[in-house]
């Protein structure tokens, strides 16, 4: 179990890439008004059969030979369900994977979003054939970052441009 | 199928290039983080950002960094790859941000491997 919800996501988009996506859409949003929290992980990797995702909630099922799915999901299906809240997950085999997590943003067990940031940056570094458009909205206040529009050739400007594309982002995101 | 014009394949080739630089690019070393589930549980994110921070800090260029998933040795997590141009992959486990430190001064710039901190050197099958 990880301590906050930047690991978790960490994780699940992991999953995505394994799953050879190209495009990976991470959407957090913050709505205090109706008290909610949700994460939304979509991908066009492979995707999941009907029977798989039946399956991938359970951690015992084994998917070692040939899927790939560990104990990712059910982690994050036990930290949305602590918080009086609830995981979606959507799969077509060819097309992609979309996994919703939804929260009661002020559930005392609900997990902090921890550092994104950090998240953040070890994806995109990590994989830079992949394409990854992050959108963080808080109250009506939407921030936007799209790997697209960087250049990857330099590891240094990369983390530069990178960083002061965070500078504007609010510090729930940064952990700070 | 549309006329391909000189400019699109231009574009493709542009794009190709700024895809494959960071990971098969002119890298003198290549340090993969292990980032699976455990991993992640056991700090690899922390070592991936330590990684990042030696690189903001120095003047080095041509260091690729990547992510792989579980090895199979949860146990010995955060665990780390170290591949030297020419040379075997070195398999650091059990990290904490000092080691990863040491190795990064050590092994990734000066080529001297840290052997108190090394597994193996070699590399494991991941499918």
């Amino acid at each position: 179990m990880f301590e906050d919800l930047s690991l978790h996501i960490l994780d699940i988009v992991e999953n995505s890439i394994r799953a050879e996506a190209k495009n990976i859409k991470i959407k957090i949003t913050e709505n205090l008004e109706k008290d909610l929290l949700s994460i939304e992980i979509e991908d066009d990797g492979k995707g999941m059969n009907e029977e798989m995702v039946k399956k991938v909630l359970d951690p015992f099922v084994t998917t070692k030979s040939g899927h790939k799915v560990g104990l990712g999901l059910p982690f994050l299906a036990q930290a949305s369900k602590m918080a009086n809240g609830n995981i979606f997950i959507k799969s077509k085999p060819g097309k992609g994977t979309k996994i919703t997590a939804v929260f009661q943003h002020s559930h005392i067990d609900r997990q902090p979003l921890g550092d994104i940031k950090e998240t953040l940056m070890t994806l995109i570094i990590g994989n830079p054939e992949v394409n990854f458009i992050f959108t963080y909205r808080r109250n009506g206040k939407k921030y936007h970052l799209d790997t697209k529009k960087l250049s990857k050739n330099n590891l240094k400007n990369l983390l530069n441009n990178l960083n002061k594309i965070f500078e504007n982002f609010p510090r729930e995101v940064k952990n700070e | 199928m549309p006329k391909l014009k000189l400019e699109d394949l231009q574009k493709i080739k542009e794009k190709v290039r700024r895809e494959t630089v960071l990971r098969e690019g002119a890298g003198k070393a290549k340090i993969t983080v292990h980032m699976g589930t455990c991993g992640i549980a056991a700090g690899a994110r922390k070592i991936m950002s330590v990684i990042l921070e030696e690189i903001e800090k120095r003047d080095v260029k041509d260091i690729i960094v990547t992510t792989s998933g579980c090895a199979g040795l949860c146990s010995r997590e955060p665990m780390i790859t170290v591949e030297l141009l020419g040379k075997a992959p070195v398999k650091y486990v059990d990290l904490t941000e000092d080691k990863m430190r040491r190795i990064f001064e050590e092994h990734v710039l000066n080529g001297k491997i840290v052997k108190e901190y090394m597994l193996a050197i070699g590399s494991e099958r991941v499918d």
